[in-house]
């Protein structure tokens, strides 16, 4: 029984793999990519593989992040029936691998230089072992401030250059009875405000010391104690309505000039952008005050599953190839409001935002300021990951004051080591 | 057993009657609000949604967002709208409601006619069935089904459907047959009928109400389900439940709230027209052996 | 001679067979995707899995670890408060509209269908429309304002000790009406001449129906108190799709705790101690259900 569940996986991934291989040389593709913008982005990636004959076998499954697709995919690949490639992100795709379920891209990886245009902090989570298991699309970075031009101009307010500031901005913000910060409580938005908030309280090393390297003694710690106080300030500028919102309703009210600011991933730039906005004269975005010079970031990936057929591993590596494509990596992220996963990119189609983004990224990779975001799975693995997220959203709707927050982090992630 | 048309003896004076339609009238109104907010919102143009009042009629009526569920919305990479999903739900959908409701039929035929030493037993087990957290069964029915060839496919999910319809439809025919006279059977197999023969010819003539029953469950939760549908399809099977989460979960973008309650009311039209069609016969079904005792 | 009489005597015992064999797959798929499928996963929950399964026994450390997290205690203490009051809530207005309709309504065909409409959507359908109705600042709170009054207030959803109140309110929507189908068809089912004879011996309505109907409703009860029991055990949907558990984790419950440990974090052998607690409970509800029913009728 013991002889390990995916060796046998694996073996009855030859048998079933090979009836759906008749087809040879399609790719079938999970990721919960489905809004407008998104599957346009996709669409790219797809003609380009029609375009060398290679089919597109859609399979979509949308929610909660891409968590309904994780389970999808479980199921998919215990039955021995898993897709080509699958979107993901940061540690499943190191947890896949050391399952043995990815397959390997070391060939077009080689042919190809990826490992000269690929950032390191990237790579970590594109090999395994030394060897490419999945190739990165983008890098999302979390730890932005998105602010409504026009209410800021108003109230002459000028963008904060340290976390005071931003307390004194979001301040005068409310006074005029405008809401200071747009929120969507969702457990995964206050961990994505923490990120930053943690990064302004703490600098790059306390953060990494906490979240990566999960010191009890840096989690516990009156810095820890000063970041959930940070939140709880947060907390006091948003609006009474917030919890459950989702990210992009926050986003709309920045847009609609009901709140100044929020504090979301680059992913919120798509949102502003489509309502006609134009960075620097609608809105602006800076860093986290107090978090500047750092990048926290995330990168969806193609995780390449093992496929034993010739025709099918041929496909997949094509697939690989038109990812990593400077071209479709430019045309997916001026799209998706991201940045290229390759540093080699021209910025030429990228507006104000994403040409900073890119700069401040190859700025990051170069000082050793990139780091993974806790938020989005790239500072450990999902469990410890969620353990964080019961602490931080427990604690920013009330059931903790600061104090108890930073023990009961250092609990819960002891407990889920 | 008395006909559905019966009432109760009771009377009731004026001031009672004003009361109790007051407050039938007033559950009715309970009922209908999510429904009402979704059919509203359907018909108007977004603009009219995210400025407006949620229970406000449209100022301006359109069926352009049930156009776009229908045939245009974006599902995955291809903006098919929910037809073609439509059509895969009703190929699960049909045969594994006539698959468990024939088996659950004989099942509850020989717990209550052709019985036998630790018969009892035997339903109580399929009975426990029923109450068993799906969640708990994705991974080694996965597994199961790729032993089987079967994962991704429309065999897959129907065989996973009638597997955890069983229980519900056994024990419907169960009930059911349990108060239709033995003697009748037994008089049958005297005269030299054999097991099917009494089936066919006697049990089966009877069985109309019961059949609703049995069909409208079924039918409710697999076209219902989503659990199975977003593990065990693959792209060419996926059900109707699966291509609507994907369509209002959509992660980013402008929310279409009127496109997704379209989508939503169009994914349960079958079902509530299964209801409204067949409710009659549900009540007389229920009264004719499921609940009692 | 001895050949007819073997041949008939063959008959007899293939009729004997007969139903075993009817009866056997059904029976086999049960044993097989049931039974085996619960041992597979209490032996889970004995073993260190975590994003597949895997087959190192490590004893009963997940269970102490379980009991261990405070997510859990308020998925459980969740879990009581929604059971009882949903099955409480469903229980009386089952009950009442059963009797208010069977009054000779008028309408009672446009009535019915209505009632019972909501069973027959999923909360994937409904959710987004429970969500908004419940949401203060677009849903009902915000139309009373609209429509003027303006001290209504209506937060219950975003209100960390309230939020599970109204998933309460909507899962008795959507299954009220079904129980009020179970109770319309017992009702149906008694016998109109006992009613007279106590009506002509001078009972109040209120005394006819707390003597006399109601205790005749108990295998409706019982019938309602079953299926109720075990949809609360199994809410998972709702819950996803009105609160997604918050705010904060405060409207957790066990088949949400499951699904997120064994699918999301990664820690599929807690996910199984949950559900073996799961389905212990589920087990504690009906198994004295089984035997009673199976005792009267033998």
């Amino acid at each position: 029984m013991d002889a390990c569940f995916v060796r046998k996986t694996a073996l009855a991934l030859t048998v079933i793999g090979s009836a759906g291989a008749a087809q040879a040389a399609d790719v079938e593709v999970l990721h919960w990519w489905t809004s407008g913008g998104e599957a346009a982005a996709l669409n790219v990636l797809k003609d380009d593989l029609q375009g060398q004959g290679i089919g597109w076998n859609d399979m979509p499954v949308a929610g909660g992040g891409g968590e309904q697709a994780m389970t999808t995919l479980r199921a998919r690949v215990t039955a021995g029936n898993p897709p080509t490639a699958v979107q993901m992100l940061g540690f499943d795709i190191l947890d896949w691998a050391a399952e043995g379920a990815l397959g390997n891209l070391d060939d077009v990886a080689a042919a190809e230089g990826w490992d000269a245009v690929v950032p390191e902090a990237l790579q970590a989570f594109a090999k395994y072992d030394g060897h490419w298991i999945s190739a990165p699309v983008n890098v999302h970075s979390t730890n932005w401030v998105w602010a409504n031009k026009a209410i800021l101009d108003e109230l002459g307010i000028d963008q904060p250059a340290d976390w005071n500031g931003f307390v004194t901005a979001m301040q005068k913000v409310q006074d005029a009875g405008k809401v200071a910060l747009a929120h969507g409580g969702q457990a995964w938005q206050e961990a994505t405000m923490f990120d930053g908030v943690v990064l302004s309280a703490g600098g790059p090393e306390f953060y990494k010391s906490a979240f990566i390297d999960l010191d009890v003694d840096a989690l516990g710690s009156d810095t820890m104690v000063e970041a959930f106080n940070r939140m709880a300030t947060l907390r006091s500028f948003a609006d009474e309505n917030f919890s459950g919102r989702d990210w992009n309703l926050a986003s709309a009210m920045v847009i609609n000039g009901e709140a100044a600011f929020q504090i979301m991933g680059d992913w919120a730039k798509g949102e502003f952008v489509n309502a006609g906005k134009k960075p620097g004269e609608d809105f602006i975005c800076f860093r986290v005050p107090g978090s500047a010079g750092t990048v926290t970031f995330n990168s969806d990936q193609f995780a390449m599953f093992n496929v034993t057929d010739e025709g099918a591993r041929g496909a997949q590596a094509k697939m690989a190839s038109a990812i990593m494509s400077p071209a479709f990596q430019s045309a997916f992220n001026v799209v998706k409001g991201s940045v290229p996963a390759r540093t080699d990119v021209p910025n030429d189609a990228f507006d104000a935002c994403g040409k900073t983004g890119m700069q401040e990224l190859a700025a990051a990779a170069d000082s050793g300021t990139l780091i993974g975001s806790m938020a989005h799975g790239h500072a450990n693995r999902a469990a410890v990951k969620n353990a964080i997220y019961d602490v931080v959203t427990a604690h920013f709707n009330g059931e903790y004051d600061a104090e108890t927050a930073a023990e009961e982090l250092a609990n819960a992630v002891e407990a889920a080591m | 057993m008395g006909s559905a048309a019966q009432d109760t003896a009771v009377h009731t004076g004026r001031v009672a009657r004003t009361f109790i339609y007051l407050v039938l009238l007033l559950f009715a109104l309970f009922y209908l609000l999510p429904f009402l907010v979704m059919l509203i919102n359907s018909v108007k143009p977004l603009s009219e949604i995210t400025s407006g009042n949620m229970l406000a009629l449209p100022a301006v009526w359109t069926i352009e967002p049930w156009l776009s569920a229908w045939s245009t919305a974006q599902i995955g990479v291809e903006p098919t709208g929910l037809k073609p999903y439509f059509v895969n739900s009703l190929l699960m959908v049909v045969p594994a409601v006539a698959i468990s409701t024939i088996l659950g039929a004989l099942n509850g035929y020989v717990l209550t006619k052709w019985r036998f030493r630790g018969d009892g037993i035997l339903f109580g087990l399929m009975l426990f069935s029923c109450f068993i957290p799906f969640q708990i069964v994705l991974i080694p029915m996965a597994r199961t089904l790729g032993i089987l060839g079967m994962a991704g496919s429309t065999p897959g999910l129907v065989l996973v459907h009638v597997v955890y319809g069983l229980g519900f439809t056994t024990l419907f025919f169960r009930n059911y047959y349990a108060a239709f006279p033995t003697e009748l059977v037994r008089a049958a197999m005297i005269d030299g009928a054999g097991f099917f023969k009494i089936f066919w010819r006697i049990m089966l003539p009877v069985s109309g109400p019961i059949m609703v029953v049995s069909i409208i469950w079924q039918f409710t939760n697999i076209w219902n389900d989503f659990l199975f549908g977003a593990s065990f399809a693959d792209l060419d099977s996926m059900p109707m439940t699966v291509a609507l989460n994907n369509l209002v979960n959509s992660s980013t973008g402008v929310k279409e709230y009127n496109v997704h309650f379209a989508g939503a009311i169009i994914a349960a039209l079958p079902t509530l027209v299964v209801y409204v069609v067949a409710g009659r016969y549900f009540v007389r079904g229920l009264m004719a052996g499921s609940v009692k005792g | 001679m001895a050949d007819v009489a073997r041949a008939a005597d063959f008959r007899t015992r293939l009729q004997q067979w007969i139903p075993k064999l009817v009866l056997s797959p059904s029976l086999a798929a049960i044993l097989f995707f049931v039974y085996g499928f619960i041992f597979f996963t209490v032996y889970l929950s004995f073993t260190g899995s975590k994003m597949l399964p895997r087959y190192d026994w490590i004893g009963i450390e997940n269970y102490v670890r379980l009991w261990g997290l405070s997510h859990w205690w308020t998925a459980i203490t969740n879990l009581g408060i929604f059971a009882s009051l949903y099955i409480i809530f469903c229980t009386l207005i089952g009950l009442a509209l059963a009797i208010f309709l069977d009054q000779k309504i008028r309408g009672e065909g446009m009535l019915r269908p209505i009632y019972l409409y909501p069973m027959a959507l999923s909360f994937i359908v409904t959710g987004t429309a429970w969500k908004w109705f419940l949401d203060p600042g677009i849903g009902l709170e915000q139309t009373m304002h609209l429509w003027g009054w303006e001290s209504f207030e209506f937060g219950w959803i975003k209100d960390r000790d309230m939020a599970i109140y109204t998933v309460v309110i909507a899962a008795v929507w959507q299954t009220s009406g079904f129980v009020m189908a179970m109770f319309l068809a017992g009702l149906r089912g008694i016998d109109n001449e006992l009613l007279k004879a106590a009506q002509i011996d001078g009972a109040s309505n209120w005394n006819l129906y707390r003597r006399i109907v109601i205790p005749l409703l108990r295998p409706a009860f019982l019938s309602a108190f079953v299926i109720l029991a075990h949809l609360a055990v199994k809410s998972y949907d709702l819950v996803i799709a009105l609160t997604g558990g918050g705010p904060g984790r405060a409207t957790e419950l066990p088949a949400t705790f499951m699904y997120s440990y064994t699918f999301t974090r990664n820690s599929m052998g807690i996910g199984a101690s949950s559900a073996v607690i799961m389905l212990m409970t589920i087990a504690a509800i009906m198994v004295p259900y089984l035997y009673s029913e199976l005792r009267e009728r033998k």
